[in-house]
């Protein structure tokens, strides 16, 4: 491990200036990714700030039937929270079930949207890995890439994006907002997460020294019967295999409103547009459903051994889909 | 069971007692090796080889010896040169107990990927990291062997395995009559992944040097085994080097052997003339603590239209270290386990760029009995026979390896009373019928096998009674989580005559009375048959001193018709008339007794065969959609004569049981293939069966009385758990789906068609 400083601030002015101002600093938060990193040498900071002081974790009902999750609230006390649990249900089963409890109480919302990804050879200072070291090559497009990505992939890196909260706010098509040096701005989930391309280092537009102050999830009516499901090995303490976080709206034996993230397949916390294009207006049967799951997944690139994903995925988004269809049948 | 003497049946043998050092491992308070730190001590980090196979061309530590507060650089340019070759040899025969015949930072070659090339020592462990990320090592890397694939066409039949102590190549009667007289022959090809210990402590030495002696705080099943190898590698007579180990917090077989790391931080605190401390960290556990090795299996299985047996071929494939013959013996339990009359086993190796294989719970068995026990399943369905029906068909009373009797088994009864409380017959008859919701439901079973080993030479314990009525037991020996603390206190109980709470056990020192390693499931006994005979000499001790003395109650009574229970020692048939140990010891002025006790195994040539035996039986659900398989109930009946502790062999039991569902689906050491590196070595991504894997699992005992194996009767219950565990699994599986799974573990993609391990 690299020595580095330690700060502590108390006011988000203070925390942006003190990272914005220098390139080696890094902001700490819940730190149960950052730490490990730092640990291995993989991230190499030389100052830390530490923003936990910071009046950022309230978790706030918004005026338009919202809510606002402050950008240090915790994963276990966002799941917890009876408006997150009524409104949202896809987010609460999301956050439950990624890590463990003991982490989910120190995990943070916003590291959530920020942590890295699991790949080994990411991990792994002397593997070839563009994310860590541009230019050295990916190790894992031939190496043991079982859990690795599918959708969003480039010839540069395959590496799947780890976060469950992040496909269901996916669904829910919520906005961070950002704090940085020139002021405040907003950006659509659906913008936050960058597919490598040939700039796989680079996974999200946020400049040094923005700070995730917050996300704002929009009312979303439909959410209230909305499903998140996630494939494992194991029943607990996994990153998915595959997931998928739908909010479905059923009218007249229809689909009137279909919106679907999926995880543990993709680059990114992935948007399947496709499938959603697909169902709307479709019969609300399984017919319709395993069409869409289909249509998604055809660009999926599989490699050396997670050919399996494919056909995961689409059995993930219909089993999804099913569930949530009876729900929104059971609310009428 | 006329060699146990009725006192030992009292009710302290055999009754659930917790485990004394329990409440101090769950709550954090117990002290483990790397948590021990002399006034000045420093601390060593292992830098391991980035390639798999080459040389060491460069060490530049400059950088790293500017860095703040470091000490010492040390690699093969300057560790000094040790005194004896390390040789392999199991930590249960009592010598010194190297886990491979190989020493690192002797030469610049890499064999295997981690494999330290350098340690480097500083003031803080953080500085001692930093320190090692500056260290620049320069390779000159070679192709490398890693897979089954690449080792195939060079592999070779070794003379001996198991560092020696076995051949090679096993058999009896002949396999092609065998099976031209078979109506019925099942043949298969499993592939099983490596397995990694994985236990909660990793391994740590904390070495300190005083006036010349030496004094190791090692991670280990063996300080005795410590003790002899740090002596004889470094040059150092045993009397001189102390080996404690009070907590261990779980081995699984990695600490059953003796590794580099405790010889090395012994070398660097002479070098830096202060206490070292080396802790493995999570990531080297992969690399330096051995391993269960991949394996293929090549298994053919003929039998008549009822049932019999008639020929086993049995042939492995797997790849062992540059330096040692080492091979899990897979196939030596399951050939002992039917009466079958014509068996063939063959080993088959290849070097690889891999360290030594090491032990690893039920080394062999767990690995054998899964392709046994699945291919058996497979004969029961070809025969339209039900698989307990076809175990029972071919039941040996005698070893049909050796034709001697066991001396005691107990299968049948594991059998009866398993199906009965399984509700095994109400099974579905045909597979893939049964449904719960998404789930298809199945059931399977399998036998469980582990053989008796005995430690080679005297095992010793010390017992000590004090004038307060207060005694203690004592031995070298570790309690790594087996409980052997709480036997301890039972034992001496038992046969001195007094309450368990009155004994306190002391271990994890050799300064106490020598005992091997606790390994092979024998430690419990071993341990237990030493204290039982001290305390029985002690209590032999005071009964003689009593009826000798004119003031006692009991002066002049034959001492062979005089009892201890309670604290008192009275005549036969009778609690009066006697009196308590504490009234003689006070009248004598004697503040304590004490008696060692030394107990001799029985040899290998004792005209029996020793195994413990069970039975396995496991419900699963499979989602197909998902290919998902998760375990619903799991039951156990296990015969391992004598249970000691009934709480403590229980949880042992459960433990191994719940080894086989992660045996059975999830735990897989994946090779990088082209780096030769292990590509999951994080607990995050080897996969271990969590809490919310475990299924409904119970255990019960069958019980079966052992004249032959130890004076208590206890045949060892640590590693007979996992055995058949993955293979009941497996068979569920199949029953559930209609579909056969031959290899391990059993993934997701597997169910799904879509990987390695689908099978029609």
């Amino acid at each position: 491990m690299r020595p580095f400083s330690y700060t502590r601030v108390s006011d988000p002015a203070t925390a942006v200036e003190e990272v914005a101002s220098d390139p080696d600093s890094a902001f700490l938060a819940g730190g149960t990714t950052e730490v490990d990193l730092i640990r291995i040498g993989v991230a190499r900071p030389r100052r830390v700030v530490d923003i936990n002081a910071l009046p950022v974790s309230r978790i706030e009902e918004a005026p338009d039937g919202g809510v606002r999750l402050g950008g240090l609230a915790r994963m276990s006390d966002v799941a917890a929270h009876p408006v997150v649990r009524e409104r949202y249900p896809v987010l609460a089963r999301a956050l439950e079930s990624g890590a463990s409890p003991q982490l989910r109480n120190m995990a943070t919302m916003g590291g959530n949207m920020m942590q890295r990804v699991r790949c080994s050879y990411f991990r792994d200072g002397d593997a070839a890995c563009n994310k860590r070291a541009p230019g050295s090559g990916c190790a894992a497009i031939g190496g043991v890439n079982r859990g690795h990505a599918v959708l969003g992939t480039s010839e540069h890196c395959i590496a799947v994006h780890p976060s469950d909260a992040a496909v269901a706010l996916t669904a829910l098509e919520a906005v961070v907002r950002l704090r940085g040096p020139d002021g405040e701005r907003s950006v659509p989930v659906g913008d936050f997460f960058l597919p490598p391309g040939d700039t796989p280092e680079r996974e999200h537009p946020v400049e040094h020294g923005e700070l995730i102050t917050a996300i704002d999830v929009p009312p979303v009516p439909a959410a209230r019967t909305s499903v998140y499901l996630k494939v494992r090995d194991r029943e607990s303490y996994e990153f998915a295999l595959a997931s998928a976080a739908v909010v479905l709206r059923v009218q007249d034996g229809a689909v009137a409103e279909a919106r679907i993230g999926l995880g543990g397949v993709a680059t990114t916390p992935w948007r399947a547009h496709r499938a959603e294009e697909a169902l709307v207006g479709a019969p609300a049967e399984g017919a319709s459903y395993e069409l869409a799951a289909v249509r998604e997944m055809r660009e999926a690139v599989p490699r050396s051994m997670n050919a399996y994903k494919v056909e995961l995925a689409e059995r993930t988004m219909v089993r999804a889909l099913r569930t949530a269809a009876a729900r929104a049948e059971g609310v009428g | 069971m006329s060699t146990v003497p009725h006192r030992a049946r009292a009710a302290q043998v055999g009754r659930p007692m917790d485990r004394a050092d329990g409440r101090a491992k769950v709550t954090g308070a117990a002290r483990y090796s790397a948590e021990y730190a002399p006034p000045g001590t420093v601390y060593a980090v292992l830098v391991g080889a980035r390639i798999a196979a080459g040389e060491v061309t460069g060490i530049d530590a400059r950088r790293a010896l500017r860095s703040d507060g470091v000490l010492a650089v040390l690699s093969h340019l300057n560790l000094p040169p040790l005194a004896a070759e390390p040789h392999l040899l199991p930590s249960l025969a009592g010598a010194a107990a190297s886990g491979q015949s190989f020493f690192p930072m002797r030469d610049a070659r890499v064999h295997y990927a981690g494999q330290p090339v350098a340690m480097v020592v500083a003031d803080t462990l953080e500085r001692a990291g930093h320190a090692a990320e500056l260290l620049e090592v320069s390779y000159r890397a070679e192709p490398h062997v890693t897979g089954l694939e690449q080792g195939r066409e060079h592999a070779y039949e070794p003379e001996r395995i198991f560092a020696g102590f076995l051949p090679g190549r096993i058999g009896r009667g002949d396999v092609d009559r065998g099976l031209a007289e078979a109506d019925t022959v099942v043949e298969t090809v499993h592939r099983l992944a490596a397995n990694h210990h994985n236990p909660i402590e990793p391994a740590a030495a904390t070495a300190q040097w005083q006036d010349g002696r030496l004094t190791v705080h090692d991670s280990t099943q063996g300080p005795t085994a410590t003790r002899l190898t740090v002596a004889e590698l470094l040059g150092l007579p045993p009397s001189q080097v102390r080996v404690l180990a009070p907590a261990v917090g779980g081995s699984f077989g990695s600490k059953a052997m003796v590794w580099s790391h405790p010889v090395l931080a012994a070398m660097a605190a002479r070098h830096v003339r202060a206490p070292v401390k080396l802790a493995v960290t999570r990531e080297q556990m992969f690399t330096a603590c051995g391993h269960r090795e991949e394996q293929e299996h090549r298994f053919t299985l003929g039998a008549r239209r009822d049932g019999t047996l008639t020929a086993m071929r049995h042939h492995k494939l797997s790849p062992t270290s540059p330096f040692d013959d080492w091979t899990e013996p897979s196939l030596e339990m399951p050939a002992r386990m039917y009466a079958c009359p014509n068996h063939e086993g063959v080993y088959r190796l290849f070097r690889a760029n891999t360290m030594t294989p090491a032990f690893m719970r039920a080394p062999g068995e767990a690995s054998g009995m899964f392709v046994l026990e699945t291919a058996m399943d497979e004969l029961a369905g070809e025969l339209g026979m039900d698989p307990v029906e076809l175990r029972l068909r071919n039941h040996c009373d005698d070893d049909p390896s050796t034709g001697l009797p066991w001396s005691s088994k107990g299968l049948r009864e594991c059998y009866a009373r398993g199906a009965e409380m399984f509700g095994w017959h109400d099974r579905a008859p045909v597979p893939g019928t049964r449904t719960d919701g998404h789930w298809l439901v199945g059931t399977g079973m399998a036998s469980a096998v582990y053989p008796v080993y005995q430690a080679m030479g005297p095992q010793r314990a010390r017992v000590r009674l004090y004038a307060d009525g207060r005694a203690t037991a004592e031995t070298a020996c570790a309690d790594f989580g087996t409980g052997v603390g709480a036997v301890m206190r039972q034992v001496a109980a038992a046969a001195l005559g007094i309450g368990a709470e009155q004994v306190e056990a002391r271990y994890g020192d050799t300064e106490l009375p020598t005992t091997v390693a606790a390994v092979g499931s024998a430690g419990t006994g071993a341990i237990a048959s030493a204290v039982h005979t001290a305390a029985s000499a002690l209590r032999e001790q005071m009964v003689a001193r009593a009826v000798a003395d004119p003031a006692s109650p009991l002066y002049g009574t034959d001492p062979g018709r005089v009892e201890a229970a309670g604290g008192r020692m009275f005549p036969q048939g009778g609690s009066g008339g006697g009196e308590a140990y504490t009234d003689v010891l006070r009248r004598h002025m004697m503040s304590d007794a004490e008696a060692l006790g030394a107990w001799d195994p029985p040899g290998a040539d004792g005209g029996y065969a020793a195994a413990t035996f069970g039975a396995q039986f496991a419900e699963v659900g499979v989602d197909p959609d998902l290919g998902l398989v998760r375990v619903r109930r799991m039951l156990g009946v296990f015969a391992p004569g004598r249970v000691l502790n009934a709480k403590t062999a229980r949880s042992q039991l459960m433990g191994g049981m719940l080894w086989g569902v992660g045996h059975a689906l999830l735990e897989a050491t994946r090779m990088d293939p082209g780096s030769g590196r292990w590509a999951n070595a994080s607990m995050g991504d080897y996969l271990l069966p969590v809490n919310a894997d475990a299924p409904e699992v119970r255990v019960e005992f069958a019980e079966v009385e052992d004249a032959v194996v130890n004076p208590l009767g206890a045949k060892g219950v640590g590693e007979v758990g996992v055995v058949g565990a993955s293979a009941a699994i497996a068979n569920a599986v199949h029953h559930a789906t209609g579909r056969r799974f031959r290899d391990l573990p059993i993934t997701i993609e597997a169910v799904l068609g879509r990987g390695q391990g689908a099978s029609a």
